[in-house]
């Protein structure tokens, strides 16, 4: 354990990190080592490439889009901060941790709301804070098979957005967006078990 | 209806066989008549009963289509008219073989067993020959049974199957005895370990998920030799302790007959768990640590039961120290040898089939012959033969897969299930039918009953102290619910009970008390915990307990959400082990691979890894390219895809139509005051079964997320060449929307302008190399095309630029310019395919002008393709999807799109209507070609949807055409 807060230590700002993300030393130290082995050519940030590279993320339908939200607003890098800040929504919930949590404090980013407002942001491509019909289409393009014809991507795509649509604008907005989801598990499903 | 056609086939089979052996008694004596009047009277006989001559095989045969029967049954339940003429087939015919059935019976047994021990030692050869009659004896009532329980999902969903298949074996075995009065048909420790266990441990070691294996294996090391011991021991030693209280009674068994005991009923079954496992859902470690403990912890059971079974010998008080010292050594070599020589069995086998490139049609024989071997060679020099399997499955799998031709590796992978998935049938099976003997039964209800007890607390004490102390170390917690699971699913099977029958009875006197605790045990754990686990593991995840439909929101952000996990956990880094897994992975790419793998497969290994790991614009090109050329994508020629595609013809047309419906009265509602209550409903039962539909297609064509399919191992199913097609779907998505935004963010126009042109020559060079029929290429096109496409690739923004709108219109620009342009037609079905739905950008798609092909219809075109299926919904305009416009941006596009105007009508027509008869040309479809299209229609460019935004005036009026007369196509069929 010796070595491990000395590890820790060479992580620039770990105390913070750790008190924003709620990670623990051990996790915050492997992904730090994590980052590491990412980092190609020792930057010390990762780009697009860098993740691309990962052999798994190209077989996975939303695969780039995820790597697109780890680099917000056009940035082309990012740094270990955050780097951990968009691992840290899926950090399982502690129910303790809610439980002593301090009212006052900014909710912490695992989160239901943070849960879902990150999936949001990843079928929200051009940020208007709504799903429209033609997002939902593309997510949905991505996640289906070739063998579904475009009519029935467009149906489906419609109807979705139409059953969570409750104002009527034709777009889910995210308060929809929770509402169409309140019934699921998010806390569950949106957690990995080894980002403690 | 299935349901109540169910038990039809079922009492069929029964009474047939019911009365076919209350016949055997009387058979038997008019057999041996005739058998006695041959040698003395007759001369030359034109055709002679030669009943001797087959009867083994004959009887193996007939037992492996009983199983096989059974196993049709189970699971299909649909047709019932057609199960019972299925059932009753086998079992008329079991009838009438009823005279080779009833001699044979009784001799059976002893005859066969006997005949297999004596093959077992000798050569491989003999092996060879006697193992699939050895297997197949079993074998047929094995399928027939199993068929009978694939009867209903619904009694499967329930009770799992090998509880059902040992019910059935008790009552089979219940018919025999009252047929036979003897009990006929045991399942003895020969069979079993010679020729039914061999083919499971190897399937399951053939298709273990290797990475998750050796990811865990520190735990499963522990489970499987800790935890064995634990449970040996403990149970042991407590019985031995009640025991000593009085309270079973007056026993003939010492100490180390207890020990003895516990140590064959403390292993875990791999065939009851998996059998079990599979059908409860538990997530993938868990999975692997329940199942590889099960694997792993037969060699530390068949060694503790050699010891205890030689210390029993040599008799309680003459057991030194040294004989224990010698005891664990042997552990240690028995298990590490075995291991051993997997590992080498496995190198051999990669290595020969290295060398069977010309030999092609024997490879699946090696796969099994040497794995066989391994398993006899470490039976022979006492190691642990079922370890030495599983390792010469899990090393070689690799190298065997790549080495191996596609179809041998399917033969392979379908033999490997049907052995393995026969082989467990006919287990489950003959537990059930051995336990019908009574002479086997020594009934003391103090001893039974703890048993149980013990093993189910020792077991559940063991999992909870040894996972608290991997818990310290695991990445992965174990949590509670796993624990639980964990102790619960420590089921009993059949290595307990082949070991328990192979006691000596003259050195354990007990051994019948054994034998039935052993058999209760089993049927315990098997039935009851196999029955309970599934609703336990539901009601642990309490979450789970309220059922409803999923809304469809829920649906396709679940499945989005699994799939933002499955990336995350990917991102966040695998489970611990790099270090290692690393290192490994080098030795093997750079010497284990070297020697073992072909120099293609290699080679073509290399190239993927490549664009894998070192995402660069010109391998991923060359892949994707190649991938094409070959025709290897899976989706793009597999007939499977063939078939979904007709299939979807139907049904997104009622979903189409209805939508309209639908909104027409949702609009008319709101408008019209009509009988709102009518309208209400007809709305309601309209939606009803848009949404069925709607939820049939999402549940049906959703990518799955990685941990539903990969990773598992099942044994009675095959996907992952499913697996492969998807990945290989998306793998080429992303490149393709890579390669877009690499060329469009990271190089400049200049470098884009090359890497298209490497591209463009490539593609030509190939095209030129591969088999085109009739077509000049397009010499001046690339330039051309290339023009267009950069152009594209200016105008989409950036958020776009990813997106298939982009993708598409470049595609369809290109494919307008082709179309008015260049004389060539498609190469045929291979490379046309292969075109479309990846590189529709830079591909041309070169569809013959209507013009041209009045005069030449290609070669392979059918003369009339009329009943086909209705074409796919076929591809609309090809058109910008930013409101930019097309062609006023671009001097150099403007000319081919609007030249491309009638000629993309008459194109699109062509797609539109190969049955309709359109254009002359529209016949001269070929079949390639209109599955072309139907793949084509996924990344239909979503211009139909918003036409508004497109300026129009710069194109011809025939543009507006092609939507509607589209929409005309697709809704009167």
């Amino acid at each position: 354990m010796g070595s491990h807060s000395s590890a820790v230590a060479r992580i620039p700002d770990a105390d913070d990190i750790r008190r924003e993300t709620g990670f623990s030393q051990a996790s915050l130290l492997r992904l730090y080592h994590r980052f590491r082995s990412l980092d190609r050519n020792k930057k010390g940030y990762l780009s697009r490439a860098d993740l691309q590279q990962i052999g798994a993320l190209a077989v996975n339908p939303l695969g780039d889009r995820i790597i697109d939200s780890f680099f917000p607003d056009g940035s082309l890098q990012v740094d270990f901060p955050g780097f951990v800040r968009v691992l840290a929504h899926f950090r399982p919930i502690n129910e303790e941790d809610t439980r002593t949590r301090d009212p006052k404090e900014p909710e912490p980013l695992n989160s239901r709301m943070n849960k879902l407002r990150f999936a949001f942001q990843l079928y929200d491509q051009d940020r208007d804070g709504k799903i429209s019909q033609q997002e939902m289409l593309q997510v949905l393009r991505l996640m289906v098979g070739v063998q579904v014809t475009e009519e029935q991507l467009e149906s489906i795509a419609d109807r979705t957005v139409q059953e969570a649509d409750e104002d009527g604008d034709g777009a889910v907005s995210f308060l929809e967006f929770t509402k169409s989801l309140e019934k699921m598990n998010i806390e569950q499903k949106m957690s990995i078990r080894i980002l403690k | 209806m299935s349901r109540r056609g169910a038990p039809g086939p079922y009492l069929g089979l029964l009474l047939a066989l019911l009365v076919a052996l209350g016949e055997l008694p009387q058979v038997r004596c008019s057999e041996q008549e005739p058998g006695g009047a041959h040698g003395s009277n007759q001369g030359f006989q034109v055709v002679t009963f030669k009943w001797d001559h087959v009867q083994d095989p004959f009887i193996i045969a007939l037992w492996i289509l009983v199983a096989s029967l059974a196993k049709i049954a189970e699971n299909c339940s649909p047709p019932p008219a057609l199960q019972c003429h299925g059932a009753r087939g086998p079992s008329r015919a079991s009838h009438t073989l009823d005279p080779a059935w009833s001699v044979t019976t009784s001799e059976r047994t002893h005859g066969g067993l006997v005949q297999g021990q004596a093959a077992i030692p000798s050569a491989s050869a003999s092996t060879a020959g006697t193992w699939p009659a050895a297997i197949s004896f079993p074998g047929v009532a094995v399928r027939v049974t199993q068929a009978g329980f694939h009867l209903s999902h619904k009694v499967t969903n329930v009770v799992p199957e090998s509880a059902l298949l040992i019910v059935l074996g008790l009552v089979l075995g219940g018919i025999v005895w009252a047929a036979n009065h003897t009990a006929s048909f045991t399942l003895t420790p020969t069979v079993f370990f010679f020729y039914l266990l061999p083919p499971i441990v190897l399937d399951a070691g053939y298709f273990m998920p290797n990475r998750l294996f050796f990811g865990n294996l520190g735990t499963i090391l522990l489970y499987a030799v800790i935890g064995t011991v634990w449970n040996a021991a403990t149970t042991g030693l407590s019985l031995y302790g009640v025991f000593l209280s009085g309270l079973m009674g007056d026993l003939d068994i010492g100490l180390l007959d207890f020990l003895l005991f516990g140590s064959l009923i403390a292993a875990v079954d791999p065939v009851a768990v998996l059998a079990v496992f599979e059908e409860v859902h538990v997530n993938e470690v868990l999975f692997i640590i329940v199942f590889g403990e099960s694997l792993l912890n037969d060699a530390v059971t068949v060694v503790l039961y050699n010891v205890f079974e030689s210390f029993v010998t040599l008799g309680g008080d003459k057991v030194t120290g040294v004989d224990c010292v010698k005891g664990i050594v042997s552990f240690f070599v028995v298990s590490l040898g075995g291991t051993l020589v997997g590992v080498m069995f496995a190198f051999l086998l990669s290595l020969v089939t290295r060398f069977t490139k010309h030999v092609r049609i024997i490879e699946p024989g090696f796969v099994f012959v040497i794995s066989y071997l391994s398993y006899l060679t470490s039976e022979m020099l006492s190691l642990s033969a079922i370890l030495a399997i599983t390792f010469c499955g899990i090393c070689c799998q690799k190298y065997v897969k790549a080495n191996i031709s596609e179809q041998s590796s399917t033969t392979v992978r379908y033999t490997m299930k049907m052995l393995a998935s026969g082989a467990e049938t006919i287990i489950f099976m003959f537990l059930g039918i051995s336990a019908v003997n009574p002479c086997i039964w020594r009934w003391n209800t103090a001893f039974v009953l703890l048993t149980l007890v013990f093993i189910s607390v020792y077991r559940a004490i063991g999992v909870v102290l040894q996972t608290w102390v991997l818990n310290r170390y695991r990445m992965v917690q174990l949590e509670a619910i796993d624990q639980v699971v964990m102790s619960y699913g420590g089921l009993r099977g059949a290595v307990a009970f082949a070991l328990v029958v192979l006691l000596d009875e003259k050195k354990v006197k007990e051994k019948n008390l054994f034998v039935s605790t052993t058999i209760i045990v089993i049927y315990f754990t098997v039935i009851f915990q196999g029955l309970t686990i599934k609703p336990l593991v539901q009601w642990l995840k309490v979450k789970r307990s309220e059922h409803r439909d999923p809304k469809l929101n829920e649906k396709l952000h679940g499945r989005a959400f699994d799939h933002i996990l499955s990336a995350i956990e990917d991102i966040s880094g695998q489970i611990g082990h790099n270090y290692l897994r690393d290192k490994w992975s080098n030795f093997d790419r750079k010497f284990l691979s070297k020697i073992l793998m072909r120099r293609s497969a290699q080679k073509s290994r290399d190239r993927i890894l490549n664009v894998f790991h070192e995402l660069n614009l010109k391998d991923a090109i060359s892949y994707v390219a190649e991938g094409e050329r070959r025709g290897s994508l899976a989706f793009i020629r597999s007939p499977s895809t063939d078939n979904v595609v007709n299939v979807d013809f139907n049904t997104p047309r009622p979903s189409t139509v209805e939508a309209s419906v639908s909104y027409l009265l949702r609009e008319s509602a709101s408008a019209v005051c009509l009988d709102m209550q009518s309208l209400e409903q007809r709305r309601r039962s309209i939606r009803d079964s848009e949404d069925m539909v709607t939820h049939h297609t999402l549940q049906q064509y959703l990518y799955k997320p990685r941990q539903e399919y990969k990773h598992l191992y099942s044994r009675h199913e095959l996907t992952p060449e499913d697996d492969e097609k998807q990945d290989k779907e998306i793998f080429h998505r992303t490149m393709r929307k890579r390669l877009e935004s690499f060329k469009s963010a990271k190089l400049g126009f200049n470098q884009n302008k090359k890497a298209a042109k490497l591209y463009k020559r490539e593609r030509a060079q190939k095209r030129r190399n591969s088999s085109i029929p009739n077509g000049k290429l397009p010499m001046d096109s690339p330039s051309h095309n290339f023009t267009i496409q950069e152009k594209d690739l200016e105008l989409s923004d950036p958020e776009e630029a990813p997106d298939y709108g982009a993708e598409e219109m470049s595609g369809g620009i290109e494919f307008l310019a082709n179309v008015t342009r260049n004389e060539t037609t498609d190469s045929p079905s291979g490379d046309t395919g292969s075109d479309v739905p990846l590189t529709g950008r830079s591909s041309p798609r070169e569809v013959p002008p209507a013009a041209e092909k009045h005069s030449r219809v290609p070669p392979h075109a059918p003369p009339t393709p009329a009943p086909v299926p209705p074409p796919p919904p076929p591809i609309a305009p090809p058109a910008p999807p930013t409101t930019q416009s097309p062609a006023s941006d671009r001097e150099p596009g403007a000319g081919p799109a609007s030249e491309a105007g009638p000629a993309s009508e008459a194109g699109l027509a062509l797609e539109a209507g190969p049955e309709r008869r359109r254009l002359p040309g529209a016949h001269a479809r070929s079949a390639a070609a209109r599955r072309v299209h139907s793949r084509r229609s996924f990344q239909r460019p979503r211009a139909r949807r918003r036409p508004a935004l497109l300026k129009l005036s710069s194109l011809p009026p025939s543009y507006h055409a092609p939507p509607h007369t589209l929409e005309q196509e697709e809704t009167p069929l």
